[in-house]
């Protein structure tokens, strides 16, 4: 008898209490339509323009990520294999982007399976799969937008993303490897969706990139799904060519922080370029020189392998600060092939 | 509110509250796979095998040392690479839960025992369909044993010590290429020259449209260079840049013909592609290098080394480091000059 009448008062509190406290296995938004990034409003160089020749500000990469980055020549994205390249999952949000959202759902219990999202950005389709299933095996293929499972935390939804191909943190030069996880966080307030980004990469990274925007809810979908990407030759070449830089050679190194005034340290990146303290530093150091046609790197800024190699820049035996400036010299190749979206 | 109900409240609160919880944080702790190189000494009686279905008849068994791929058909099976000696037990078993047909082809691709140690143990396990099987005089019970000529040249010259004479291939194929067809299903095995070794082949599954590297792509590590044996940096890049010719991606460079390496995870044409630019790039550092007049020595000492940004994503072996890398493409193309 007392448990048939504890049941009657606990069982409406219970269920009260889990709406309220919003459980992840019972709270869900819907975030059905289709977005719109902000093309204008924000990340306008990642969505339109793209960045300039070592641009790096921002982004916490390691050394090994900004020598990959200086040794990057553009004209690599003219070769067929790499002129369809997708920006992968934790960065296409932040391109030129547009996305269809839908759910699929039980057709009996109507139980959320997976969430798709559509994006036109190089016609990609991810699923981000609700059902709890395990991500795949070591051995499994990798791909641009990864391996996407989703929990509810509260009116959030957090998805961990595994499997992706090697791609970049920055379009054409700063690389993430095959082995980043990314976690988003999806908020919608209103037709806003907030879109956060938290990677992970053992191998590019120092610490977590965290990134966010805001896409807009579309209330007159005008969504073209399709991104046609053929392969074309652009130029000759002899076979198996690989356009790079030698160490210390890039001649472009200067060029964006000395259009932008600004030290050359600042555009290499890097996670202690990040913080509000770095602003101290940055007023000690001399502003960048670029001299059009220089072959060398300004004075520090080949970046040197850390002593054991490992650590990283600024912590950990990492290699010096470029100091900045830019030497003079004779030209060694260009800036060539054409740009990527 | 009576004090048991208020217990019983605030238990199954928390009870809920901590399973939401443990959903959320097993999810955060979910991270991809690192891609680790085989162990060093390993318990062989601890290492498990897994199969995992490629696409069209092809499978990629795992764990056995080097990658080995099965093609399963309504005929028989056909195996590229046998993986190490100690492990033939358990491919066997993974290949008998794939199917109960014949073990009718074993193709070799490079000498190393990670690739071609169980070649002896599983060649006995095959039989051929017609009795008479392959070789002079057949021998209807066992796998017909596929590599280039070369292989077994390296092979016999090596001498029966070294490697058991169970592991050579007595069908050989000399030239560029052999053709074959296997549960009808095209098969051609490329002879690649002078890359790990000079007796190398790629095995590409036309119909199913897979194909296997070899020991040239390494998902974990920088691609071994057998010097002695004939292995050129320049012959790996060549392989490289046939594996680009053949394979067609699906949808913007991704998908369509799949490639299982010599080691490590299932790859595409892009994943091809990004370990041939490391490549070449490393490559062409080095023959910067010499034509600087650089000693060994000194291009060893570099800084940042020819291989420092590729470093903490493929220097993963202790078997074959970096160093011991760019020390052999410094001797290919010091050679070469």
């Amino acid at each position: 008898m007392h448990n048939v009448r504890r049941a009657r008062i606990v069982a409406p509190m219970l269920l009260g209490l889990m709406l309220f406290l919003g459980v992840p296995a019972f709270a869900q938004i819907d975030f059905t339509g289709v977005w719109n990034g902000n093309t204008n409003s924000e990340d306008g160089p990642e969505r339109a323009a793209g960045p300039s020749l070592v641009e790096y500000l921002g982004l916490p990469i390691n050394d090994y990520a900004r020598q990959w980055g200086l040794s990057y020549r553009s004209s690599r994205l003219s070769i067929p294999e790499h002129e369809c390249q997708v920006h992968v999952v934790s960065y296409i949000h932040r391109g030129p982007f547009g996305a269809r959202i839908w759910e699929e759902r039980d057709p009996v219990t109507h139980q959320l399976i997976a969430i798709h999202e559509a994006i036109n950005t190089y016609e990609q389709h991810r699923v981000i799969w609700m059902d709890g299933r395990p991500h795949p095996s070591p051995n499994a293929p990798h791909t641009w937008m990864g391996f996407s499972t989703g929990v509810w935390e509260g009116n959030m939804l957090t998805i961990t993303t595994t499997h992706v191909k090697q791609g970049w943190y920055r379009r054409s030069n700063v690389p993430s490897s095959d082995e980043q996880t990314t976690v988003e966080h999806w908020v919608k307030n209103g037709n806003i969706w907030t879109h956060t980004t938290v990677t992970e990469d053992p191998n590019y990274l120092a610490e977590p990139l965290i990134k966010s925007e805001d896409l807009t809810l579309n209330p007159n979908p005008n969504f073209n799904p399709f991104w046609n990407c053929e392969y074309i030759e652009e130029g000759e070449r002899k076979r198996g060519e690989v356009p790079s830089y030698f160490p210390g050679e890039n001649p472009w190194v200067a060029e964006y922080a000395a259009q932008h005034n600004l030290p050359q340290e600042v555009t290499l990146g890097g996670p202690e370029t990040m913080y509000p303290e770095y602003r101290n530093r940055m007023k000690t150091l001399p502003v960048a020189v670029f001299k059009s046609g220089s072959s060398e790197l300004p004075t520090g800024a080949t970046v040197a392998p850390p002593p054991g190699g490992g650590g990283q820049r600024g912590g950990g035996g990492g290699a010096a600060p470029p100091a900045g400036g830019a030497a003079p010299g004779g030209g060694r190749g260009g800036r060539g092939g054409r740009g990527q979206n | 509110m009576k004090r048991p109900v208020y217990r019983t409240l605030v238990t199954s609160v928390a009870a809920l509250l901590m399973a939401g919880l443990s959903v959320v944080a097993a999810q955060q702790q979910i991270r991809t796979p690192k891609q680790t190189p085989f162990p060093q000494k390993p318990d062989w009686s601890k290492l498990e095998v897994e199969t995992l279905k490629v696409q069209g008849a092809v499978y990629l068994i795992a764990g056995a040392g080097g990658n080995i791929a099965a093609q399963v058909g309504d005929e028989s099976i056909l195996l590229v690479d046998t993986g190490y000696e100690q492990m033939a037990p358990k491919v066997l078993a993974a290949i008998r839960k794939l199917s109960n047909k014949p073990l009718r082809t074993i193709i070799s691709t490079t000498m190393m025992d990670s690739h071609t140690g169980g070649a002896g143990a599983l060649v006995k396990e095959g039989r051929q369909i017609d009795n008479t099987g392959p070789g002079l005089g057949g021998r209807p019970n066992e796998a017909d044993h596929v590599g280039h000529a070369k292989l077994l040249a390296l092979m016999t010259d090596m001498g029966r010590d070294k490697i058991a004479v169970d592991r050579w291939p007595p069908s050989t194929y000399p030239g560029k290429q052999k053709d074959m067809s296997s549960n009808d299903e095209p098969v051609v095995i490329l002879h690649i020259p002078n890359a790990v070794t000079e007796g190398d082949s790629m095995v590409w599954f036309r119909k199913s449209d897979v194909l296997v590297t070899g020991e040239i792509m390494n998902m974990a590590s920088f691609p071994h260079i057998d010097v002695e044996h004939g292995g050129t940096i320049n012959g790996i890049l060549e392989g490289l840049n046939t594996a680009l010719e053949i394979t067609v991606p699906k949808h913007n460079q991704e998908g369509g013909t799949m490639v299982i390496p010599g080691y490590g995870r299932i790859g595409d044409e892009h994943d091809v592609l990004e370990y041939r630019d490391m490549l070449t790039i490393i490559r062409d550092r080095v023959q910067n290098a010499i034509k600087k007049g650089m000693t060994l020595q000194q291009v060893k000492a570099m800084k940042p080394s020819a291989t420092y940004e590729y470093e903490p994503r493929f220097n993963r072996d202790p078997a074959w480091t970096a160093e011991m890398f760019v020390e052999a493409i410094y001797k290919n193309l010091s050679v070469a000059k």
